[in-house]
């Protein structure tokens, strides 16, 4: 039995890891997939440069990494803790891990927003874009327009023009100029957001405040988008309209934490800075079960510097070592900070009148605005009701892609988004049969 | 909404699908209905239930003629407000043993007599293909039937003379000098009435409680798998019926395996357990394995099929294991329709049938005497 099992192993997880190996304790990191980093530092196989990278495999080299494990839910068993997997994909096996406390540190996934032809091939999330210059150097071929909202456009944007992405441009949906500014001084701060804006000025890419993509075109994959002008509630200002080609839209409206463990352990939620849920936690990054930690973007999405700083901190607590004052200061302000930035670039419900009858809101389910409209006024009033009636969000992805968008909809309360997953990941029913005590 | 809250002839509490029932043939029988709900429409049980309508599973008595008259009014409702995945895709109830078998075609027998359709099976392969081999025997139960509840909830709301206020919890009665109820206090103002029917499954106790009444209905969990979308392997709803305690006398009890059934969009569905822990959501890794491997016994094809969700709802529990249905003891113009643990979505279109010629003053087509409010009282 491990001293701490880490969910997770990206920024928060791995400083998690290293601070409780620091200090004589027994770790194990899962994570389904194959390298220490998660999104943020996600590396081509075998590449391993900069100090950072270096640093993380001598982490893990000195902590037990459970790579490809993928965790369907975590039980509470008297004092301990069990973290049952998914290992493999052709013939997955069942495996479980064992420690006294848990680190939820499962990160976040792109927030979606729907749109007319939003579901045409060659539309990809900001997320996905990043995900394949990261992991596979994939550029994608031809005219590429970036949108959405949050700081994160940006070095999607300047990752892909420095890869030798045709980047047409920038559409930031806020105007986040002005309340920016006043953030200057805590910019210079955040090394990760350095040099983006010099970047797309060096390779000629417009970046476009107060604009939106706010329709996809094109028959068999996209060729086109519509990008207007916006009012500050999102809806489209009459006349801005106008048509760009392109071949590749990566949209990104910021991020929805991954929180279905922490409700199943009966974690307490709170509204986040953008209202939606995140795990609460306490100075020192506990949640509101004992032997239960969180850190990184599951408890309010600050970006990486944020989560290694809070995963330090859990780290600590895990071992029961008072943590230096510079940790507390320092994650206070990136607490702030993370919470101006995500105040400057809300997402306004202007977004709905974008949407067409046909729009498609759910595409596991091909549910469409009007199916959901449909469930509203029979009497739906929230994600799971509608869900109930229109089968949006039922599908494979259990909501995790649609729920947010589906909830706005229908005017649900903001802490309503789904996020109960009693199973969060699929297993076959067969491992299911054979699970053991924990 | 103010105009709305006056003139109303019968205010129902809750937009499950019994509720749903009750409005529904109190608006054909010509009363203004207005349906208040806490959440949404089929938000509690209704939305967690799997949409068995059985007879299979009911030994002869009230429950089991309550069950047949629902089973012609659902198929009657299939035709007059389509729209909610009505099959008649019967049952089928296997058994492992001889003396399981025994059992089972005793309990049919008794069955047939009260008005059961039921054909014995010899091999169950027969009409199940996928189904496990080398059990001893089955009963195939034709009018077993299945529905989508939350979309039968919806479809019976769907009447003119029905208005549907979600987001409006009931804090309690207004009666008049005389001790009738005349109006209901809620979150949202009062509403005037004739006549109150309070559905609220399993939070009904409690709701009662406001009104003063004493209902012992108590939330009974139960837990659901879903499996990803495969293709048609399952053809009836499926369950083993083990029997235990007194085989040999008339009154054996039964411990039956989860139902285990297809859905027209692929999913398979297994469920359900039945477990008394109060109103805790949180599902433990023991009912899921129990589900699981109920369902891999009687298919073993189905241990490769991946899981991709499990839910749960409460069952409104009712001590006597029958549904409460009829006047409340104390207050005219206060009903009840509660009370029908995992049966609800089987046994509600009877349920609102027989409560609304109630409250309109016709006689029951079939005796609500025990299903009466009062029985708990006259207990005690």
């Amino acid at each position: 039995m491990y001293d701490l099992v880490v969910i997770g192993a990206g920024p928060a997880g791995m400083a998690a890891a290293e601070v409780v190996a620091d200090h004589g304790g027994t770790v194990a990191v899962v994570d389904a997939g194959d390298q220490p980093g998660g999104q943020f530092h996600r590396h081509r196989p075998g590449e391993v440069h900069g100090r950072r990278l270096e640093a993380l495999y001598a982490v893990a080299a000195r902590v037990d990494m459970r790579y490809g494990h993928r965790v369907w839910t975590v039980e509470r068993a008297g004092d301990r803790f069990a973290v049952r997997c998914v290992v493999g994909q052709r013939e997955p096996a069942s495996a479980v891990v064992s420690g006294r406390a848990v680190l939820l540190a499962t990160g976040a996934h792109d927030r979606v927003v729907p749109f007319p032809g939003a579901d045409l091939p060659g539309v990809m999330t900001a997320g996905g874009a990043q995900a394949l210059l990261k992991g596979g150097g994939v550029v994608p071929s031809g005219r590429i327009v970036v949108a959405g909202t949050g700081v994160f456009l940006l070095p999607v944007a300047a990752g892909l023009a420095a890869a030798g992405g045709r980047v047409r441009g920038v559409y930031e949906a806020n105007r986040p100029g002005r309340r920016l500014s006043s953030m200057a001084g805590e910019w210079g701060r955040i090394a990760e957001a350095g040099g983006y804006a010099s970047r797309l000025v060096r390779h000629r890419v417009g970046f476009h405040r107060g604009q939106a993509v706010v329709a996809a075109h094109g028959r068999d994959r996209l060729t086109a988008v519509t990008v207007a002008r916006l009012t500050a509630n999102w809806r489209v200002v009459p006349g801005s309209r106008r048509r760009i080609e392109c071949d590749v839209l990566a949209v990104g409206y910021g991020f929805t934490p991954q929180l279905e463990l922490a409700e199943a352990l009966g974690c307490r939620l709170e509204p986040g800075a953008s209202g939606d849920p995140v795990v609460a936690v306490s100075a020192t990054q506990r949640t509101s079960v004992p032997g239960v930690y969180a850190a990184g973007e599951v408890t309010g999405v600050g970006g990486a510097s944020s989560a290694e700083l809070e995963g330090r901190l859990a780290g600590h607590a895990v071992m029961g070592v008072r943590p230096p004052g510079r940790l507390l200061t320092g994650r206070a302000q990136a607490r702030r900070f993370a919470y101006r930035l995500e105040t400057a670039f809300p997402v306004r419900d202007g977004w709905r009148s974008w949407l067409t009858d046909d729009t498609v809101v759910c595409r596991c389910e091909s549910v469409t605005w009007s199916g959901v409209r449909g469930a509203a006024s029979a009497g739906a009033v929230d994600a799971r009701t509608v869900k109930l009636l229109s089968r949006a969000g039922m599908g494979y992805c259990q909501g995790r892609v649609c729920g947010y968008a589906v909830n706005r909809l229908v005017g649900g309360d903001p802490m309503s988004v789904p996020v109960r997953r009693p199973i969060a990941q699929p297993l076959p029913l067969g491992l299911l049969a054979e699970e053991g005590e924990p | 909404m103010a105009e709305e809250r006056y003139g109303i002839d019968l205010l129902v509490v809750g937009a499950g699908v019994v509720g749903a029932a009750v409005a529904h043939y109190a608006a054909r029988a010509g009363l203004r209905v207005t349906v208040v709900e806490q959440a949404g429409v089929a938000s509690g049980s209704t939305g967690a239930g799997e949409g068995n309508l059985l007879v299979s599973d009911k030994t002869p008595g009230p429950e089991l003629d309550l069950a047949l008259l629902s089973m012609r009014l659902w198929t009657e409702l299939a035709q007059t407000v389509p729209g909610f995945e009505y099959e008649a895709k019967g049952g089928l109830v296997v058994t492992g043993d001889d003396t399981g078998l025994a059992a089972l075609r005793r309990l049919a027998g008794a069955q047939r007599a009260a008005g059961v359709t039921v054909t014995e099976v010899a091999d169950p392969t027969d009409c199940e293909p996928h189904i496990r081999t080398g059990l001893a025997g089955g009963v195939l139960y034709p009018q077993d039937a299945q529905l989508m509840p939350a979309l039968a909830a919806a479809r019976l709301l769907d009447h003119p003379f029905i208005r549907l206020h979600t987001g409006v919890t009931v804090t309690g009665p207004i009666t008049s000098r005389r001790g009738r109820v005349v109006g209901v206090t809620t979150t949202e103002g009062h509403y005037s009435c004739g006549n109150v029917a309070i559905c609220a499954g399993a939070a009904s106790g409690r709701l009662a409680a406001a009104f003063g009444t004493r209902l012992p209905i108590t939330p009974r969990r139960g837990v659901v798998l879903v499996t990803a979308p495969v293709p048609p392997m399952i053809r009836h709803k499926v369950y083993t019926a083990d029997y235990v305690g007194d085989v040999a006398g008339d009154t054996a009890a039964l411990a039956s395996s989860p139902v285990v059934e297809g859905t027209p969009s692929g999913p398979v569905l297994i469920g359900a357990t039945r477990e008394s822990v109060g109103w805790d959501r949180a599902i433990p890794v023991t009912a899921l394995r129990t589900l699981a491997s109920g369902a891999v016994a009687l298919f073993p094809a189905l241990a490769a099929v991946p899981v991709i969700r499990a839910y749960a709802g409460f069952r409104p529990f009712s001590p006597d294991h029958l549904p409460v249905i009829g006047p409340d003891p104390e207050l005219v113009g206060l009903w009840h329709a509660t009370g029908h643990e995992g049966a609800g979505v089987g046994l509600a279109a009877a349920t609102g049938s027989l409560l609304a010629q109630a409250v309109t003053g016709r006689t029951p087509s079939l005796d609500l005497t025990p299903f009466r409010p009062h029985r708990f009282q006259e207990a005690t």
